[in-house]
């Protein structure tokens, strides 16, 4: 049997409405999980670009890669292991106001995690993370001693180390 | 911005924009694809677009079919015969949740379908309001591409996008959703046919490096093999088929879908692969040395157990979809690129061969399963009727010039066995899906768009009264079909389980049937019934000889099963004669 691992899928669609649900019917389909999904703007204007992280084994990948690009709004979908790309997911923390002043040691947790304190106000105060998981994971442990009001973490966002032969492939078109 | 524009677009820019309604541009964009006839059912959400097609009655004909399934089924047996993209139109809610049968037949069976459904205005969406349903999320797992449209402006170009993208590469089912006030609003009208999508490349170019290491294992084989699929009839690449299989000689089977692609009668066909196909190419995929699949997709109907099958082959796979590359079975050889346009580069890398020693084998397992099988299906010595001496009779009479459209079971596997085919595009059946009721309608669409052509649908008693109101349809538009029904009195095939894998324990198999010559009758069709041999040409004859629409009901008997029978889980090669 083939392992299963994280892969990054990345896909450069147009921008329509609906082109969501269709791709995540695809996974659906499969009985695949999907761990994360984000949807943004890329780096050509009016194409959209979803990344999402499955676990799965390549040839699974591959053959999802394949009905992904079948759909007709789909310009190009790729796959990508965790070496070959630059990747990072963003948490926000939102925590008691009082526990900055009485425990001083969660002064100190965000110092070291490099975290950023985005807002304080007297009831409470959201601190904001980015990272990898595992160090999004060790601080919601750090903090989570001193109580969570609320925690929010995103879905992967990752660029290849490689370029991604996308803009050559719509000019052709053009022309 | 004025400099970039090409001539083709200046000239459509030049051309003169008329104020119309949403409606009426439906219509004019229907027109502007060529689409002489759509077969649908109105109500409140879709009735613009009816009263246009009221004012266009003389250019565009409607078929009002008795249900909305029918609809899709008839614009999928119209597409089937004649290549072109079939179109069916319902109302809103109930109206188009009723098409997703025939959307998802046509999405599993790539036929080119346009469905247009009316939606609640655009102010109520999302506010269940009367017969309003998210038509566009519940098809969008078995469509090709479906968009809705809110704004009249809109419609051209969505209606453009959605002929193009049925018809073009694996063709599919397209749906456009269309609110009632878009069919209201006036807007400047123009039209100008999709040339292509940015997004979508439909047509991947082939690639001569691959051709040539195809042809490479090809000139090398010694027990070469072909199996060709509905790819070689999508792309009309039924002569450049029959050219490389006869220069090379290599012996040619198929799947139902690619049926009628190539004679039934030609020395190198050797029959269907699958579950109930022919014995000879079943055994001996398990022994070829080279196995071409052209334009099918290894569908587990035809592959049998995956794991134990043609492991000792190398495969070439042309194919024009490139996600059913390696998809269940890993290729050798990949040739992506349209059929016609691959054979075409394909013949002259072929060297010039006959594999006779090897087509031999074949003959004789032929042999072995016309003495088991086939002899008893056509020509009973037993008192009952079969239904393969049904199709040896139709065969005989319409000298393999007919059309078959078969629904789903017993009687569509013999149908698929037994039919004669001299012309392409002549077997219509509900391949991927296994649609019961499929037959009926899809007849009724075969017939209009091919009228010159007889059109012979073979049902069961089961899935004619799935459909069994497309008989109005038929009474209706004068639609000559002829209509046979091989009744059992039983859903056959789920029986034939019963019998040999589940002891024998008929759980609502058995049917208590009408009286179908008389329900025949209550719509104005001609009908018979047949119960004796004896009987059975003269009213074959009858049916063949009748110029209008005809109902012929075979009372055959009751036990019979369809064999050979590769039982699911088994490899091909474990394929049963009895």
């Amino acid at each position: 049997m083939e392992e299963k691992e994280l892969f990054t899928v990345s896909i450069y669609t147009e921008n329509n409405i609906g082109l969501l649900n269709r791709i995540s019917a695809i996974f659906q389909r499969r009985h695949i999980n999907i761990e994360s999904l984000n949807t943004s703007a890329s780096e050509i204007e009016g194409v959209s670009r979803f990344t999402i992280l499955v676990n799965m084994t390549e040839n699974q990948v591959k053959k999802i890669i394949g009905q992904i690009e079948k759909q007709v709004e789909v310009i190009k979908a790729y796959y990508h292991t965790d070496e070959d790309t630059i990747y990072q997911e963003s948490c926000l923390f939102k925590v008691k106001s009082d526990l900055l002043f009485e425990e001083r040691q969660i002064q100190n947790i965000i110092k070291d995690s490099n975290a950023r304190i985005v807002t304080v106000n007297k009831e409470f105060f959201v601190i904001e993370k980015s990272g990898r998981r595992n160090e999004i994971e060790l601080l919601h442990r750090e903090l989570s001693v001193f109580g969570i009001m609320q925690f929010v973490r995103s879905g992967r966002i990752a660029v290849t180390k490689d370029e991604m032969k996308i803009t050559e492939m719509l000019a052709a078109f053009n022309n | 911005m004025e400099e970039t524009l090409s001539v083709k677009q200046k000239k459509y820019l030049e051309q003169p924009k008329e104020r119309i309604s949403g409606s009426e541009a439906i219509v004019r964009c229907l027109l502007g694809e060529g689409v002489d006839v759509l077969y649908g059912y109105p109500g409140g959400a879709i009735m613009p677009v009816y009263d246009e097609l009221y004012k266009y009655q003389d250019k565009i004909h409607h078929v009002l079919t008795r249900h909305e399934q029918g609809a899709t089924h008839s614009a999928q047996g119209y597409a089937r015969i004649s290549g072109k993209v079939g179109v069916a139109m319902a109302t809103s809610g109930p109206g188009a949740t009723n098409l997703i049968t025939g959307i998802a037949d046509a999405q599993i069976d790539s036929t080119p379908i346009v469905c247009i459904t009316g939606q609640v205005p655009s102010h109520l969406l999302g506010s269940d309001a009367f017969q309003e349903t998210d038509i566009v999320g519940i098809s969008t797992p078995v469509t090709k591409w479906n968009h809705q449209i809110t704004k009249a402006s809109e419609i051209p170009e969505v209606i453009a996008k959605a002929f193009y993208i049925a018809k073009s590469g694996r063709p599919g089912p397209v749906l456009i959703d269309i609110t009632k006030d878009a069919q209201f609003e006036e807007f400047d009208f123009q039209y100008k046919k999709c040339e292509g999508i940015r997004s979508y490349n439909p047509v991947p170019t082939v690639e001569d490096s691959k051709l040539k290491e195809a042809a490479e294992l090809i000139n090398s084989a010694k027990k070469p093999m072909i199996v060709w699929g509905q790819g070689v009839i999508l792309g009309k690449a039924e002569e450049e088929l029959k050219a490389v299989i006869e220069k090379a000689g290599i012996p040619s089977a198929w799947t139902i879908m690619g049926a009628s692609a190539i004679s039934t009668s030609h020395p190198l066909n050797i029959g269907m692969v699958g579950m109930h196909g022919n014995y000879a190419p079943n055994v001996l995929t398990n022994e070829c040395d080279v196995l071409i699949a052209i334009g099918m997709r290894f569908d587990d109907r035809v592959t049998g157990k995956l794991d134990e099958y043609a492991k000792q082959a190398k495969v070439i796979h042309f194919e024009i979809d490139p996600a059913e590359i390696d998809k269940n079975v890993k290729t050798d050889v990949a040739v992506l690129g349209d059929s016609k346009e691959s054979l075409t580069k394909l013949l002259p890398l072929l060297n010039a061969n006959s594999h006779s020693e090897w087509l031999q084998k074949f003959k004789n397992l032929y042999a072995i399963e016309f003495d088991k099988v086939i002899k008893n299906d056509l020509h009973p010595t037993k008192e009952g009727l079969t239904m393969g001496e049904v199709l040896n009779e139709i065969n005989t009479q319409s000298k393999g010039e007919a059309a078959i459209v078969s629904d789903v079971g017993q009687h569509q596997m013999i149908a698929c066995r037994y039919a004669e085919f001299n012309t392409s595009k002549s077997n219509i059946t509900s391949g991927g899906l296994g649609t019961m009721g499929f037959a009926l309608p899809a007849a009724i669409g075969a017939k209009m768009a091919a009228p010159d052509r007889e059109v012979v649908a073979i049902i069961g008693d089961g899935g004619y009264q799935m459909t069994i109101q497309e008989l109005g349809t038929i009474f209706q538009t004068k639609v000559p079909v002829k209509i046979v029904v091989l009744n059992n009195d039983f859903l056959g095939m789920v029986r034939q389980w019963q019998q040999l894998f589940f002891d024998k324990r008929y759980a609502s198999t058995e049917l208590v049937n009408p009286d179908f010559v008389a329900i025949a009758k209550g719509y104005y069709v001609n009908a018979k019934r047949v119960t004796k041999r004896e009987e059975l040409a003269s009213a074959v004859e009858e049916m063949m000889k009748s110029k209008d629409a005809y109902f012929l009901e075979v009372c055959v008997e009751k036990e019979d099963n369809v064999f050979p029978m590769v039982p699911s889980g088994a490899s091909v090669s474990d394929i049963r004669l009895e």
